[in-house]
């Protein structure tokens, strides 16, 4: 993509010169010179502009979801500890909880989020500017990842606190956040980017958010067959279970690398469609 | 489609936009033939169907390097469509444009490398300092860092927000929030600017500060604006140009004062009545069966266009005797763009502003 506008701004210096020496017809409906086209924002450094600026937004608007996601996720521990006794339901829940947190900003909000801009027509900002698409999916999608940073760690804290589990690995949730909010965040976005109207995205990530809630947190042993399927389909998942995991007294780390692989795999894949789908919707 | 072409075409009358250097007159920005259908939709529970709708119905239009070159109508009159198109946010079906030699029918998104857009929502931005908004913006045109930081800081100071730079868009009144959002249009120098409607909702200091920022831009570096209103006011100070769209076609395109000339031998008169017309007059009487193209009845208020002896003896009839009695206030004026629109033939003068 980048060799093609290198030609087509050498083009325009090129032909630049020729249009000096012939005196354009005021008249004349069709210039034949092509003038020079700015410089593309490259990916980075726009993707770092677009991330700054959502994170500004937090201030101003995030926040109090923010304590509502964290409160809510620290509610249904209290609640499932008079429901399981300790052991693996006990981490279920705990890595259920902390992850329904990213699902709850990074699925949820961001689907929101892009819904509404979409349907508002806000798009076009970012459609007239020369920024890659990608610079504008990723550079949200990593801010509202990053939004539920501290919601995360606080629910895990307080569900080791309850449960009593051991908080030597809770390290780990350094790749679990990024890697659950790639995926979950990835989804968010192209769901809001693909609903043909805003209130059936915000509805798509409240129904997301909602199986993130129930298939996540409630222990799988006590599924029915069909709905453990529809867990195993569902990218929080691979981020609850590589969390839970970590809750051994000896870890099977390679698990909890395959766990995250699946995530970094649907995040890769969702955020590709979500880019597309940011095209899409940018040119009608 | 031809008429359209024609219209566009009639070529300048009175001023030429002012040659700042060697390349003034070249042609920005070349429209042709282009057509944009929005396709039936069938009716709905709740909605009625919509019939298929022209919303550029075979557009031509050059705007020349240094121009400010409006395009005027009322709402619906596909003002947005048309500029949608220039900025490579819509397809057309068909037809042609051309902005500074490329194509951006075939490429549009190299739209954004050649030009700013002003569009009329602020909802990517809303939630931002107006600084961050500016510079972000900067940054997404293609500014570095530091140059992003500076041109923010010049640009915050020329058009009067250094006070307000830290609020949130979402705090700031209509007028000063569409400011900022201009203010996010000069940041990342681009050679022509897309305007839609960019005063709605300012005060005169604002208004101000935006046309002579868009001066500076065209004395110092040759800057072509396409301004979208429906403000006719508006439109007859600042517009070296103005194409009149109906329908999604132009129907003139000319100066202002071009336009005007074609109507020069007019009057408006326009009458209040204190409660309502005292038809039993026969001079008022006579005045309202001239016709529905020459009067125009709203409530108690008639807006009439008129030769200028009838005119006077319009204002002679309605000055004395009984029609005075009844008569609220009175006022006559030399034709504005508005009259220019009814005498086209624009069916609706409903959309159009006079602020």
């Amino acid at each position: 993509m980048s060799a093609v506008s290198e030609i087509e701004a050498g083009t325009g210096i090129g032909t630049d010169a020729t249009e000096a020496a012939t005196t354009p017809s005021a008249a004349s409906p069709a210039p034949c010179e092509a003038a020079e086209l700015a410089p593309r924002a490259r990916f980075l450094p726009s993707l770092a502009a677009v991330y700054r600026a959502q994170l500004s937004r937090a201030r101003v608007a995030r926040i109090p979801l923010l304590f509502v996601a964290t409160f809510q996720s620290v509610g249904i521990m209290i609640l499932m500890r008079g429901v399981v006794d300790g052991g693996n339901e006990a981490r279920a829940v705990v890595a259920g909880s902390s992850v329904l947190v990213v699902a709850f900003v990074a699925l949820n909000l961001l689907a929101q989020y892009f819904g509404q801009l979409r349907a508002s027509g806000g798009l076009d900002h970012y459609a007239t500017l020369p920024v890659p698409p990608a610079s504008v999916v990723l550079g949200a999608a990593a801010a509202y990842a990053s939004f539920t940073v501290p919601g995360t760690l606080v629910t895990a804290g307080v569900g080791c606190a309850l449960f009593g589990l051991p908080m030597g690995n809770l390290w780990v949730l350094a790749a679990v956040i990024p890697l659950a909010g790639a995926a979950l965040a990835g989804l968010g976005a192209a769901l809001g980017l693909l609903a043909p109207r805003p209130e059936l995205a915000t509805l798509l990530g409240q129904l997301g958010m909602s199986a993130a809630l129930l298939l996540g947190v409630l222990p799988s042993e006590r599924m029915p067959a069909v709905i453990s399927y529809a867990r195993d389909l569902l990218p929080s998942t691979y981020g609850v279970e590589a969390f839970a995991r970590t809750f051994d007294a000896h870890p099977d780390w390679a698990a909890v690398v395959r766990d995250l692989g699946v995530c970094a795999g649907v995040g890769i894949v969702s955020l590709g469609v979500a880019t597309w789908a940011y095209r899409r919707a940018a040119v009608r | 489609m031809s008429t359209g072409t024609a219209a566009a075409e009639a070529g300048p009358v009175g001023t030429a936009p002012a040659p700042h250097d060697g390349r003034a007159g070249s042609v920005v920005c070349a429209v042709e033939n282009l057509l944009k259908v929005y396709p039936p939709a069938r009716a709905r529970r709740g909605a009625p169907a919509v019939p298929e709708v022209r919303a550029s119905d075979g557009i031509s239009l050059t705007v020349r390097r240094g121009e400010i070159f409006g395009l005027l109508g009322p709402n619906g009159a596909g003002k947005t469509t048309l500029v949608r198109q220039l900025t490579g946010l819509m397809r057309p079906d068909a037809g042609r444009v051309d902005v500074l030699g490329h194509d951006l029918v075939r490429h549009p998104e190299r739209a954004s490398r050649l030009l700013a857009y002003l569009g009329q929502e602020s909802t990517a931005l809303d939630e931002l300092t107006v600084s961050l908004a500016v510079e972000t913006t900067g940054r997404l045109r293609g500014l570095a860092a530091r140059d992003a930081r500076s041109e923010r800081d010049d640009v915050l100071e020329e058009l009067g927000l250094t006070a307000i730079a830290g609020k949130p868009l979402k705090k700031l009144s209509g007028g000063q929030r569409r400011l900022a959002c201009f203010a996010t249009v000069l940041v990342g120098e681009r050679p022509v600017l897309v305007l839609d409607e960019p005063t709605t909702g300012m005060d005169p200091v604002a208004r101000r500060a935006v046309w002579s920022a868009v001066d500076r831009r065209r004395a110092e570096r040759g800057a072509t604006v396409l301004l979208v209103t429906h403000n006719v006011i508006e439109a007859e100070t600042v517009l070296d140009r103005v194409a009149v769209l109906e329908r999604g076609r132009v129907i003139a395109c000319d100066t202002p004062a071009g336009l005007k000339a074609r109507v020069a031998d007019e009057v408006r008169v326009e009458l209040v009545w204190r409660e309502r017309a005292p038809l039993d007059v026969p001079e008022v009487a006579a005045l309202r069966g001239l016709g529905a193209d020459r009067v125009q009845e709203s409530g108690r208020r008639w807006t009439l266009r008129l030769a200028p002896d009838e005119a006077r003896a319009a204002v002679a009839a309605v000055t004395g005797g009984a029609a005075f009695a009844a008569l609220d206030d009175f006022t006559l004026a030399t034709p504005s763009l508005e009259d220019v629109y009814l005498a086209l033939g624009g069916g609706r003068t409903e959309g159009l502003v006079k602020a």
